[in-house]
């Protein structure tokens, strides 16, 4: 039975300092750690002998446009099918430098999970075969998912105050 | 549209026409989409050919975007169940339970068994809608157009239940937050019966028999578009494609939410993780389906059918008119102006194409923070040009309807 | 005893071996009677179709009956679900493949107006970019919505002109869609 202390004292074994923060938010192991290490910690995890964490669920950007030097956050869920435990691994990058290294090589799948993340914040994949938009237009000048911009579509003209009583 | 052919052989004509550059090894570029019939949504797949074969696929999506998770950003709780609707839009009910047992779990509200076994009913019923459509239309794209037009009929009795639990037929907004908006009425339970009893055994049996061991078919899809275990995993492959490859992960066991320990049911898995075996997967899991209908409207627990959760399920009209409470609470459920508490969920359901998750952080305010949807669809569709490798045309066909892409899901 | 029934005969003179009427009255008869639709279907909406199309709501007993996926034997461009501004441009090339005489028929709240999709992506109605005749309200609207939308379309396909493209007022719509006019 694999729980999240295993987890944690695994990693803390074999990664020192580079993992932080180690929470249990509604009972899923989330830590955090630093760009660098990020492909190896994947790799470690999903070729582990008894961890096996080999299930790449989700990958996804989160922007805080508050916190200084960490205005960005590419969120990694993990999945042990055999153990059944689920990770989250968070990387904070600063606005001024977002680069990250792909992990392409560790679960093929990341792939398209990083061009959307691209597409909604900027973030730059290092490595990535093809670091393109996906989903919106080519031609966008803006990465719209950032807090700064609007949701709405800007070409509409019906909506005046006026017609809103406001 | 028809498929077009560009034959780019030089550079200049490649750039000319705007195609990828393709060396002169007589090969052809093929587009296929974005308005296909056979594509079923809109997707683009660029195929380099070597005569019939396939050689290279490259896939252009978003073509439908429509911008969820920043819509998501700006909207109160219970308002972005609309959003979920139009996620996987052959099986809403199944996105809409995932979001609200997702805000439950942020809220930690524990929903009655009523409204869970209510819940298992329409989720199993929508799973049966999904499936439908997927085998139904890939009997369509390798030329049985009858067996589309059986189920189908099926199919529209799933409707009338919906519209009889909660009044739209397909983006059905179903449930609240801590429940279901309303109990199910007699009407609605002969109408489930009657179907998981009568109609759709019947009509599934003779589908099956239409198809499982039909010459053409088995032809068309048996080693057509296999893939290993171990690189479905790779790809993030969930749902029936991974199960059809013989990996038996499945939400619904695995974490069981929603009171689906209750339940006895088996988890059909393939070996070959071909068309055929993704087809027979589906079906299986229709009958699987039935069977827990079956238990959950037979066991159906009485009590109440909501939590009791008043900052966010709406109290009874009849209250409304009477209690002070009730209004403040009505006026500041239907304004949007309840705080949710700050945490970091993530909570995933087994939806009709696979692990359909909810990445939900809040800040404390009134709408989420931020707003992820994991979609099964996005993640296993990377893997399409790989498996048409050295196919042709019409095998790649039958493989896009049997990975069942949905491009409102894919898209977002 | 067959229950087949006959088109109503559009107005004109009758006599002992003969009957005079217009022409566009009498192609606007044929014409209403075998609509082909391009089912343009993105997301939700064309679900509906699948519906209208099976064997319940069954789209065929009005003339409808092959779904033409092909834009130049098509007549009437069902546009069903969200168009995105990356879908756009497509959407008016294959108005622009169909040949006349074509009508337009929006389905749904988005092909509409957007519907609930306010945003950054999404085209805030189809005829933003092509002219449309006919709206259907919906998200989604029921198959019954996109028969009956059906049937406007057919009042409009027996009362045109056979020659519409040649009307000085439809060549001025198409203009300001930046649609080129084919002369002929």
């Amino acid at each position: 039975m694999i729980t999240n202390q295993t987890v944690v004292d695994d990693l803390v074994t074999q990664f020192g300092t580079s993992v932080t923060e180690f929470e249990q938010p509604y009972g899923m192991l989330t830590f955090t750690t630093i760009p660098e290490q990020i492909v190896e910690i994947l790799a470690y995890l999903k070729n582990h002998k008894t961890l096996k964490f080999n299930f790449l669920t989700d990958i996804t950007g989160v922007h805080f446009p508050d916190v200084e030097e960490k205005e960005f956050c590419v969120v990694y869920h993990l999945h042990s099918l055999e153990n059944n435990v689920r990770v989250r691994i968070k990387v904070y990058l600063p606005e001024a430098n977002l680069h990250i290294p792909t992990v392409i090589p560790v679960f093929v799948g990341a792939n398209w999970m990083e061009r959307e993340t691209f597409d909604f914040y900027g973030i730059i994949f290092d490595g990535h075969p093809k670091m393109e938009r996906i989903l919106n237009m080519e031609d966008m000048d803006y990465h719209p998912m950032r807090k700064q911009y609007p949701l709405e579509d800007a070409t509409r003209d019906d909506k005046i105050d006026a017609l809103f009583g406001r | 549209m028809a498929e077009e052919v560009f034959e780019a052989k030089t550079t200049s004509d490649a750039l000319a026409m705007n195609r990828p550059v393709v060396e002169d090894k007589g090969y052809t570029t093929l587009n296929l989409g974005p308005t296909h019939p056979a594509t079923h949504g809109v997707f683009q797949n660029i195929l380099t050919m070597d005569g019939d074969t396939i050689v290279h696929g490259e896939q252009t999506v978003g073509y439908i975007h429509r911008a969820f998770e920043k819509i998501a950003e700006r909207r109160p709780f219970y308002q972005i169940t609309t959003l979920t609707d139009r996620l996987n839009y052959c099986s809403s009910p199944i996105n809409n339970f995932g979001w609200h047992m997702t805000v439950e779990k942020l809220l930690q509200v524990d929903v009655p068994k009523r409204a869970e076994y209510i819940r298992v009913i329409m989720m199993e019923l929508a799973r049966i809608s999904d499936h439908v459509i997927c085998n139904s239309i890939l009997g369509v794209d390798t030329g049985a157009y009858s067996g589309f037009l059986y189920v189908f009929q099926e199919r529209e009795k799933i409707y009338e239940i919906y519209e009889e639990v909660c009044g739209a037929r397909l983006t059905t907004n179903m449930g609240r937050i801590g429940g279901m908006e309303r109990d199910l009425s007699p009407t609605a339970i002969a109408k489930i019966k009657d179907l998981v009893y009568n109609s759709l055994p019947k009509v599934l049996a003779e589908f099956e028999k239409l198809f499982d061991r039909n010459r053409i078919f088995m032809d068309r899809t048996v080693n057509v578009g296999g893939i290993t275990p171990e690189r479905a995993l790779d790809y993030g492959f969930t749902g029936p494609n991974l199960r059809a490859a013989g990996v038996d992960y499945d939400v619904r066991v695995m974490e069981p939410y929603s009171s689906y320990d209750d339940f006895d049911f088996n988890i059909p898995i393939g070996h070959n993780g071909d068309t055929y075996d993704r087809y027979l997967v589906r079906n299986m899991e229709m009958w699987e389906s039935i069977k827990i209908i079956r238990q959950a409207i037979e066991n159906l627990p009485e009590g109440p059918y909501y939590a009791n959760e008043n900052h966010y399920y709406l109290p009874p009209k009849k209250e409304v008119y009477r209690s002070m409470e009730a209004l403040i609470y009505h006026f500041k459920i239907v304004m949007g102006e309840i705080d949710a508490p700050v945490g970091e969920v993530y909570h995933a359901v087994e939806g009709g194409n696979g692990e359909v998750g909810y990445y939900l952080i809040s800040d404390g305010g009134r709408t989420p923070y931020r707003l992820h949807f994991r979609r099964p669809c996005f993640i296993y569709y990377q893997a399409y040009p790989e498996m048409c490798k050295g196919l042709t045309i019409s095998d790649a066909v039958a493989i896009m309807s049997s990975l069942n892409v949905i491009a409102g899901e894919l898209d977002a | 005893m067959s229950d087949i029934k006959m088109g109503e005969a559009p107005d004109g003179f009758e006599g002992a071996g003969f009957f005079a009427t217009s022409l566009d009255q009498v192609v606007g008869l044929a014409r209403s009677h075998s609509l082909w639709p391009l089912p343009f279907a993105t997301s939700c909406c064309g679900i509906e179709f699948m519906a209208t199309m099976g064997s319940h709501y069954d789209i065929s007993r009005f003339g409808s009956e092959r779904p033409s996926f092909s834009p130049r034997q098509a007549d009437i461009l069902m546009v069903m679900g969200t168009i995105a501004k990356k879908m756009g441009p497509i959407v008016k090339q294959v108005y622009q493949q169909m040949a006349e005489p074509k009508w337009v028929m929006a389905v749904g709240a988005c092909a509409s107006s957007g519907g609930i999709f306010d945003s950054y992506s999404v085209l805030q109605g189809i005829d933003r970019i092509i002219p449309v005749d006919v709206y259907v309200p919906g998200c989604p609207p029921r198959p019954e919505q996109i028969l009956d939308a059906l049937m406007e379309l057919k009042k409009m396909a027996r009362s045109e002109t056979t020659r519409r493209r040649n009307e000085p007022e439809y060549k001025a719509l198409l203009e300001s869609y930046n649609i080129p006019v084919l002369e002929g």
